[in-house]
């Protein structure tokens, strides 16, 4: 059987050609950025106003600004199957140099905080969050640059 | 000073896990607090409430709850939501209708009845909530956060895991001095080292746990004192209840990203916000405090308020800790209460529990807890969803 991949969050990341990226919005007004993507307003208290909020694709690489892991289980609404042991995931914070901005993430899979250091370039990656019986429920991961 | 309302009195249900309502601990708390002013119940004027959720409503309730188990008696009353705010906030309420000149006598109030385990959001699919986003797309609990900061410190200051179990080795040292605290036994840097990771560096026992408890004062405008026959009370002195300022460039609870900071000057970081705007309505500086209580939610935190108050330079805290600058015996003891580490968190009390630990203390009875001719005291502490609280107390 197929699922069907559908993103955890609507317009959060885009599989787009030119490559797996996480989608902010930019003020046109006073060139602010924000993610999650401001749909609504430009929270930028020195803006002018009147600008639009224009989608915008964000760096596909950064530098680890922290790290950690969950060796808990999360409580609800985060998915988990409690009949399955729990495997800890790992979170990293990413500063993103050009927007200048850390946004936070579960890094890949078989991603551990042995393998990560403050500094540390990483790049997104697709990435499922869970699956349930009709739907690949897909997210953004962190993994640390090899090349 | 004309700014300054009185503190008459303090009080509190001892913390912990009683299985009882959030109503008993407040009412208990607010009685105490009202015998120790040795003011009647019937001589409030106002009641402010600190908010939880009462079980299987949905609605925050508290100054009105309270007012209804103390015995209806027509004071004003208002209730107040901020998160680990709630208390503080609440107190400024409180202040300003005494310095409005609407209230002579205002009863503060905060009680909760905590979980087991993570805190977590309310149930149901609420995508327009951060904090629901942070824990259905990511697992990202509360520790979670601590430990970016924790691991952060590390690798920016050369903090150690070492570091961080010494201020649960202090914290607890204090607690065990503290009747009112939930844990009150000595814990040692081994049992630290040897409790499980929660999420990477921090463990267990880095991680203040969630209890049950309530705390109350009650505040008076100055002349009110005065006629009461209190000359010379412990004041507070300053409220902030501040919002951080764009663009917040640290990651904080409970948010994914922080605003891009990209072609915007740099805002001072949020938590050192919060004891600035308190230092400057007090008039006073880091250097005149003789003790500070802070919100340790976790061992690495507490490190990181010290800096944000002042008491040292960026990157300093763990020397000012080793040197034991911070114990009770050293230049400014932080949480000479025993801290979260040693109540937990009980979340509509702790600010309102922070101050009335700083009462004690500026009276002088805090017992073998006291800090020698403490003067001035500061309280830290910060609410989920941009709210910011320092009090300033002294004598
Ligand atoms: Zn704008």
């Amino acid at each position: 059987m197929t699922r069907a991949r559908t993103p955890a969050v609507a317009g959060w990341f885009t599989d787009a050609p030119g490559g797996f990226r996480l989608l902010g919005t930019r003020c046109s007004a006073c060139s602010a950025v924000f993610f999650p993507p401001e749909g609504a307003f430009c929270r930028n208290p020195d803006c002018a106003g009147g600008g639009e909020l224009l989608e915008v694709p964000l760096s596909g690489r950064g530098r680890v600004w922290s790290y950690t892991d969950g060796r808990y289980r999360p409580p609800a609404p985060y998915v988990s199957d409690p009949s399955v042991p729990w495997e800890p995931y790992t979170l990293v914070a990413v500063e993103l140099a050009a927007e200048a901005m850390v946004v936070l993430g579960q890094a890949a899979p078989g991603v551990g905080v042995a393998d990560l250091a403050v500094g540390m370039e990483v790049e997104l990656v697709p990435g499922v969050l869970h699956e349930d019986a009709d739907t690949t429920w897909t997210t953004w991961h962190w993994r640390p640059v090899t090349s | 000073m004309s700014g300054d309302v009185a503190v008459l009195g303090a009080g509190m249900h001892p913390w912990g896990k009683w299985g009882r309502s959030f109503v008993e601990y407040g009412t208990a708390a607010a009685r105490a607090a009202l015998a120790d002013a040795g003011v009647g119940w019937r001589d409030v004027d106002a009641v402010v409430g600190a908010d939880t959720v009462r079980g299987g409503y949905p609605g925050y309730v508290a100054g009105a709850t309270f007012a209804r188990a103390l015995g209806w008696q027509g004071a004003r009353v208002s209730s107040v939501y901020a998160a680990c705010a709630s208390g503080a906030q609440a107190i400024a309420t409180a202040r300003a209708q005494i310095l409005a000149g609407l209230a002579d006598v205002v009863l503060v109030v905060g009680a909760d009845a905590a979980p087991k385990g993570f805190f977590a959001p309310a149930g149901g699919d609420r995508p327009d909530d951060p904090d629901w986003l942070r824990f259905r797309l990511l697992g990202a609990t509360n520790p979670a956060y601590f430990a970016l900061y924790a691991r952060r410190r590390m690798a920016v200051y050369g903090d150690t895991p070492e570091d961080f179990a010494l201020v649960k080795v202090k914290n607890a040292a204090a607690g065990a001095l503290n009747p009112h605290a939930r844990y009150r036994t000595p814990v040692t840097p081994d049992e630290v080292a040897a409790s499980p990771v929660v999420a990477d560096p921090l463990r267990l026992l880095d991680i203040c746990a969630t209890s049950d408890g309530g705390a109350a004062l009650v505040l008076s405008s100055m002349a009110y004192a005065r006629v009461h026959g209190v000359g010379e009370p412990v004041r507070v002195r300053a409220v902030s209840t501040v919002t951080p300022t764009y663009p917040r460039a640290v990651l904080d609870l409970p948010d994914i990203a922080t605003d891009s900071a990209a072609g915007a000057a740099p805002a001072p970081p949020f938590r050192e916000a919060i004891a600035t705007a308190a230092y400057e309505e007090a008039g006073i500086g880091p250097g005149d405090l003789s003790l500070a209580e802070v919100y340790d939610l976790s061992t690495a935190l507490e490190l990181e308020w010290y800096e944000d108050l002042g008491l040292c330079g960026r990157g300093e805290a763990a020397k000012l800790l080793r040197e034991g600058a911070t114990a009770l015996g050293g230049r400014v003891p932080v949480n000479a209460s025993g801290g979260l580490a040693s109540f937990g968190e009980a979340v509509p009390a702790q600010a309102i529990a922070q101050v009335c630990e700083l009462t004690w203390q500026l009276r002088g009875t805090a017992g073998p807890r006291q800090v020698p001719g403490a003067r001035a005291g500061i309280t830290a502490n910060q609410g989920l969803f941009g709210h910011g609280s320092a009090v300033v107390a002294v004598r």
